[in-house]
């Protein structure tokens, strides 16, 4: 990479190894440091994971006390939420879109490596907390448990809010950036289907993680001030913990599944020579769910003692919201109808991505009906469904986006055997961990305790088998990722014969990106169009 | 945020950046003051009817008084700037600093006087901690307001501004001005209603 400015703590650019340690205002410096770091923390939720599944493998409490059980699952939630999937797609966003869309950077780039500075603070005291105790609520945090535990449960609210703070600021840079960064001729109708996504991701950021601040800071104030907002002991309301929690978390999930979308919608046209089927569509259900993700949260709490007749218009709009992604499942799948496919390792991972979503996505429309809801209601039926959309969903399409940018970002192509074995080990194992806990949850599995009746067994060995070779899947791709910055073939500009003006710039881009201002003149799904072999062929 | 970098990169939308990014930051504000306000108000309808008899009415209308007037002095400060008055615009960038420490102090003398005198705390009743959440998040909000304008007060006296350069005074005044009219729905809210 090109020269570094700067000396000291905060520099732009990244040439030497230190350059990714200190407060860098260089996007893709930053985006390697959200990246890393977020891959960091999901090898340890993923740790605490398989801590949680041992536990679980016979029925009994054979490893932990029923507290650090609470623990486990309450920090392997967070974790995973908000120090992975988060801040992953944060970090692959941050690399890609200025690139994307012909920008030298962002927009405010102190303000950006600020975010990711937000991070480290954040996730120690959550580490702490650990150490402490007491985090012991779920991840959802509710009251009055949340305030009977014990004090590292207010560690973990502290540590949410740094979190949350930079999710905040991450997409506040994100919406200035992608509107007025862009380069010339990159109308909106041009805007690659990525950046659509980060807006529509960004909106939710903006308009909802300042109430679950609002909340957090309740939760603080209620255990170290002694404000009795949410205990019902002294008058306060418990259930309005729950629905400032849900009016986040609720979005929160389209937080964690929109940028997966545009991942998705970039790699499928790529590697089926076709152009995206339904652009418009495609961006329209990107802001209508953005929009829509708002009017759906009380539908996690159907059993809490919610008003019964409130139940209905929650449990409609959260049916409703199936429409724009159906239209994304379609528009995909006709996409690639036709196409010539090309089965990278990317490839594989986004049509995973597209067959384990439409799973959990149709596990959503059992949970939003209200009878069946309140019969699967905190059991592991909730447990599949989340997982289906949260793994199968998120970590599919991130795995696709790095394996599809990998080549971008480093200047070197990944192998596609060990990509492949680990596509195969990974689908395997998370079928295997995740398919079984329908069943036990419509059996009445309850999720959250250590201990299970005896008929359960079976299927919780199972489920702890295919959890091990989930985790034992990931050494491949660890392997292959640290390999491949060395040995990996040399990527050039344009590896995959992509459109798009990533695909324009050396592999790994000049610091400043773009040597001369771009000019954008066509669509960026053109493929096999009559234009697209004069500019594969120029590229 | 006044650091960016679209001086090198024409506005696609042709937006400033910074006040676009400004108006979007005070979305998050409303939405982290209606979560609070909400809570209050949920609070409040838990509480006894006469709960808000405990507050010092007078002495907030005047509180809120000056606060509205040190909107108005941020509103000549920058109108100084634009016709390039750089003396006015220092008289009035100090006055803004001088009525918003005047309206937080004020705010410091009701909570002593509350809690010393009223027995009146955050843990005492649903009322108190609805009220100090909240007026204490407006209050924070006055804090970094004033260490703000301090800044851009120093900056002033380095004749860092022109009549071509006031973008700065201008993104401070929608912050200042959004910290305005929160504080006159609170006082409706909690004081008067």
């Amino acid at each position: 990479m090109a020269e570094t400015t700067g000396h000291g703590l905060i520099r732009h650019g990244g040439r030497k190894l230190s350059d990714y340690f200190v407060f860098n205002t260089d996007h893709k410096v930053i985006g390697i440091q959200y990246m890393v770091m977020s891959f960091i923390f999901f090898i340890f939720g993923g740790l605490l994971a398989m801590a949680i599944r041992a536990e679980l493998a016979q029925p009994g409490t054979q490893f932990v006390s029923g507290s650090a059980y609470n623990q486990l699952f309450t920090i392997h939630g967070t974790v995973m939420i908000f120090l992975w999937i988060i801040p992953m797609f944060a970090g692959l966003a941050n690399y890609v879109i200025p690139l994307q869309i012909g920008a030298e950077d962002m927009a405010f780039p102190k303000l950006n490596a600020l975010s990711f500075w937000l991070l480290p603070p954040g996730a120690l005291l959550l580490l702490i907390s650990f150490y402490v105790g007491g985090a012991e609520s779920g991840w959802t945090a509710y009251a009055p448990l949340s305030l009977q535990t014990g004090s590292g449960q207010t560690l973990w609210a502290i540590s949410l809010q740094f979190v949350g703070f930079s999710s905040i600021f991450s997409a506040l840079n994100f919406l200035v950036t992608i509107f007025n960064m862009r380069a010339v001729g990159m109308t909106l109708g041009r805007l690659p289907l990525m950046a659509w996504a980060i807006v529509a991701t960004a909106i939710i950021q903006i308009l909802g993680t300042p109430v679950l601040s609002g909340a957090l800071f309740m939760l603080i104030f209620s255990r170290v001030l002694g404000t009795n907002f949410f205990s019902a002991s002294a008058g306060g309301d418990p259930l309005m913990w729950q629905n400032l929690f849900w009016f986040y978390s609720h979005p929160a999930v389209y937080i964690m599944i929109l940028p997966g979308f545009g991942i998705i919608s970039e790699v499928l046209p790529v590697f089926s020579r076709k152009p995206i089927f339904g652009y418009k569509l495609i961006a329209i259900s990107s802001l209508s769910i953005g929009i829509f993700g708002f009017l759906v949260w009380a539908h996690h709490m159907f059993t809490s003692g919610m008003d019964p007749l409130l139940r209905i218009p929650f449990m409609i709009t959260s049916m409703i919201i199936a429409v724009p992604t159906g239209v994304k499942i379609f528009s995909w799948l006709a996409t690639i109808w036709g196409g010539k496919l090309r089965f990278t390792t990317a490839m594989m991972f986004a049509l995973g991505f597209i067959s384990m979503f439409l799973i959990g996505g149709l596990s959503g429309i059992f949970l939003a009906s209200v009878p069946i809801d309140i019969h699967v209601q905190d059991t592991y039926f909730v447990v599949a469904h989340l997982h289906y959309v949260l793994f199968g969903g998120s970590v599919l399409a991130l795995y696709a986006g790095v394996y599809y940018w990998y080549p971008k970002i480093t200047g070197r192509m990944l192998n596609e055997k060990l990509g492949q074995l680990h596509f195969w080990l990974n689908f395997i194992g998370f079928n295997l961990t995740f398919l079984p806990q329908h069943t036990l949850g419509l059996d009445g599995m309850p999720r959250r305790v250590a201990d299970y009746a005896p008929e359960f067994a079976a299927l919780n060995l199972v489920s702890t088998i295919g959890a091990m070779l989930l985790a034992f899947s990931t050494l491949p791709f660890i392997l292959n990722a640290l390999l491949s910055l060395k040995r990996g073939a040399a990527a050039g500009k344009n590896p995959w014969r992509a459109l798009g003006l990533e695909w324009t710039l050396s592999s790994p881009p000049p610091v400043h990106n773009f040597p001369v201002p771009p000019e954008v003149d066509a669509d960026p799904y053109g493929y096999g169009e009559r234009v697209a072999p004069v500019l594969e062929a120029g590229r | 945020m006044s650091q960016t970098t679209s001086a090198q990169h024409s506005s696609s939308t042709g937006l400033d950046s910074a006040k676009l990014g400004m108006w979007i930051f005070l979305a998050t504000e409303v939405m982290l003051f209606s979560s609070l306000i909400g809570a209050f108000l949920q609070m409040k309808g838990r509480s006894p009817a006469d709960a808000h008899q405990v507050l010092n009415v007078p002495i907030t209308a005047v509180n809120t008084f000056i606060l509205i007037v040190s909107s108005t002095t941020v509103v000549l400060a920058l109108e100084s700037i634009m016709k390039g008055d750089k003396r006015r615009l220092k008289l009035f960038l100090g006055a803004t600093l001088a009525l918003g420490a005047t309206f937080l102090g004020v705010q410091v003398f009701e909570y002593t006087q509350l809690i010393l005198h009223e027995g009146f705390t955050p843990s005492g009743s649903l009322f108190g901690g609805g009220f100090y959440t909240v007026t204490g998040f407006h209050g924070f909000h006055v804090f970094i307001g004033l260490l703000w304008v301090t800044g851009l007060l120093r900056q002033a006296l380095q004749e860092k501004f022109s009549a071509t350069n006031y973008s700065r005074i201008e993104i401070f005044g929608l912050y200042w001005h959004f910290v305005d009219v929160v504080w006159i729905l609170l006082f409706t809210i909690i004081y008067l209603i």
